[in-house]
């Protein structure tokens, strides 16, 4: 893994939306979803992409699918800059970057059979093809996702939430892309279905090679999923590195925030979980650190200046003035 | 944990939704109790029937399609279900109250935060409007917001999802009740912030003295939350015992999945590694099933399980499990 192929590389991205105000002679905000942020994909790996709500990674994902236009910055996909793409090769590109959403129930047409759906993206891309080598491709991909051949012909609303999700899995998969990128695929699932769901996810990135962009705000199921992780606090990446080192050895005051908010069964008795202070998404000025009014060992240099994410190990960087030690 | 008297005591309640398909047991013969100043977690899946227990405490079920069966719900000693009307509606908000999971949706979006608390203390305590809206603000203070004379008169939307459960918070204790219902308050909250609200809301309980009913399907927030845990599954409780006893040794099956199948960050990492998963799913509610609704998901299963539906039985003191294996 270590020496893979880098699939996907995001250089300096930013994305600003401007906020209207409804006061029009106010001035208009400015939200940096995504501010800066650079990080490789390795092939056949899973990079776990982590943070609370707002922090940018949904916006991260659909800058990747095209789905939203850049503001600054470039994603290169097998070494090519994806904002050059001709018509043929962002059709090609298609192919080969899906999508697994969070809400099963509202990604899937409802009056379209699960047949359908999942035949469609491999009906586009292989024009020509008889009715009976696309029932074939279904079966195959549906028996993929354990689903029965014949359930095919049903539509969503007759499936449970966990069975729409495979429905949901094998349309991604339908067109054998390389990079999966799995925006909280397991969020809206009951634990028991959760974990059938992450099993699958696993089992098919053994059996198809593929590379995934998992996006969670569960540290329990980023720690299962990811080889790495990057952590996102409003639009920027704190810390990033190998999943012993972000879990084993955080060192940005985020990341241990997240750690010690975690509730779990087996945790050690007496531990207090803590949500430290405030939870302000109140922008402090640009040039200061994202994370300064809720940082526990902040001081003066994080207000004048915003940390750069510096390498503190091999493969493990952080961008906090003071967490490096 | 015993000993102090029971605030909340279910008896034998048995909750049912006619519809179309068929009638849909979905609370189905549960007993609970809640002594004093405790916090019982009540835990399972979706449509296991948690939910519709806690509607079933406050009488908020439709009727129709929905009915009240059977069972007691002694609450300080009074018989809920016995109660009119008028009488009900005088307990639920004053006496027992409820925290909902999506505070956006259980709030007027159209009326001040302040306004919306001020007007239950003016109901259920009779204060004039003037007193009530100080109240209010005092209340916003206790639960933690930042200068709260300014914040009651914004409206909901001006507040970010930690802040309005705070506010839900604020009314679901402005008249200091005996028992508090909380239906997932944290879900749909951020960790960090989830971990704030469940602080706030332990702190309140020592305060007031109130008793919790605390459902979510997160085994985690009971472990460190609870005193007593219940495990429901397809309308019934299979596992009941003080939390630290179900944690060291849970007994059902279904517990063991549920605590196994979450991937936990204080565990080894393995690449390789799966999860332990509970096969299947949850069974049609309207069909009836022969024996224990758990057999076609168990790994336990015996042929007893198929024929005869276990009782909840006492395997050690105060733990409770309705299974088979253990019968």
């Amino acid at each position: 893994m270590e020496n893979g192929n880098i699939l996907l590389e995001i250089r300096g991205l930013k994305k600003y939306f401007r906020t209207r105000s409804l006061q029009y002679w106010k001035q208009e905000g400015l939200i940096r979803a995504v501010d800066d942020v650079s990080m490789k994909i390795r092939s056949g790996e899973t990079l776990g992409l982590v943070g609370e709500s707002g922090c940018g990674k949904s916006t991260l994902a659909k800058l990747i699918m095209g789905l939203e236009k850049p503001t600054a910055g470039e994603i290169l996909f097998e070494g090519e800059n994806i904002a050059g793409y001709s018509r043929g090769a962002w059709r090609a590109f298609r192919n080969k970057v899906q999508i697994i959403f969070q809400d099963p129930y509202a990604s899937l047409n409802p009056r379209r059979t699960a047949g359908k759906t999942i035949g469609e993206p491999f009906l586009i891309r292989r024009k020509g093809l008889g009715k009976k080598e696309i029932d074939e491709h279904v079966a195959r991909l549906l028996a993929r996702v354990g689903l029965s051949r014949d359930q095919a012909d049903r539509y969503p609303h007759e499936f449970s939430g966990g069975q729409r999700q495979r429905i949901g899995i094998a349309r991604a998969i339908s067109v054998e892309p390389s990079l999966v990128i799995a925006d909280e695929p397991v969020s809206a699932l009951d634990v028991s279905i959760q974990a059938q769901i992450l099993n699958l996810l696993k089992d098919l990135q053994d059996q198809l090679h593929l590379t995934y962009l998992f996006i969670s705000h569960n540290l329990g199921v980023i720690r299962h999923m990811s080889d790495r992780v990057v952590v996102m606090y409003l639009g920027r990446i704190v810390e990033s590195g190998t999943n012993e080192a972000i879990f084993g050895d955080p060192r940005h005051p985020y990341t241990r925030l997240l750690l010690s908010a975690i509730l779990e069964t087996h945790a050690e008795k007496g531990r207090k979980a803590t949500g430290g202070p405030g939870e302000s998404k109140d922008m402090v000025q640009p040039e200061a650190c994202r994370f300064y009014p809720r940082c526990p060992i902040a001081g003066d240099r994080c207000l004048a200046e915003s940390p750069e994410l510096l390498r503190v190990a091999d493969d493990h960087a952080v961008a906090c003035h003071f967490g490096i030690h | 944990m015993s000993g102090g008297r029971i605030v909340l005591d279910i008896q034998d309640l048995k909750t049912c939704f006619h519809t179309e398909k068929g009638d849909v047991r979905a609370v189905d013969g549960v007993s609970l109790g809640i002594p004093e100043g405790t916090t019982l977690g009540v835990v399972g899946e979706s449509g296991c029937g948690k939910t519709v227990l806690a509607l079933s405490v406050m009488r908020l079920i439709p009727i129709p399609p929905g009915e009240i069966v059977s069972g007691e719900i002694f609450f300080d000693g009074v018989d809920l279900l016995m109660l009119n009307r008028e009488e009900m509606r005088k307990v639920r908000g004053k006496r027992i109250s409820m925290i909902f999971q999506e505070p956006m949706t259980s709030l007027n979006p159209v009326v001040t935060v302040g306004a919306q608390i001020a007007e239950i203390v003016r109901l259920h305590e009779g204060k004039n409007g003037k007193e009530a809206l100080e109240y209010a603000v005092e209340m916003l203070d206790m639960v933690g917001i930042d200068h709260p004379e300014k914040r009651a008169r914004d409206y909901p939307h001006q507040m970010s999802g930690g802040m309005r459960q705070r506010i839900m918070i604020a009314m679901a204790l402005a008249c200091k009740p005996r028992l508090m219902i909380a239906d997932e308050p944290t879900t749909a909250l951020d960790v960090t912030v989830q971990a704030q609200i469940l602080e706030l809301m332990e702190d309140l309980k020592k305060r007031i003295n109130t008793s919790i009913l605390f459902i979510t399907h997160d085994l985690g927030v009971i472990a460190h939350f609870a005193q007593n845990v219940a495990i429901m599954y397809a309308g019934k409780v299979v596992e009941q015992a003080p939390v630290g006893s179900f944690f060291n040794s849970p007994l059902h099956p279904y517990s063991l999945g549920l605590i196994e199948a979450v991937p936990v960050i204080t565990k080894e990492w393995d690449r390789k590694k799966r999860l332990r998963m509970i096969p299947g799913m949850v069974p049609d509610m309207t069909a009836s099933i022969e024996g224990c609704a758990f057999q076609d998901r168990c790994g336990y299963v015996m042929p007893v399980c198929r024929e005869r539906e276990p009782e909840l039985i006492e395997k050690r003191a105060g733990h409770h499990v309705r299974c088979w294996k253990w019968a």
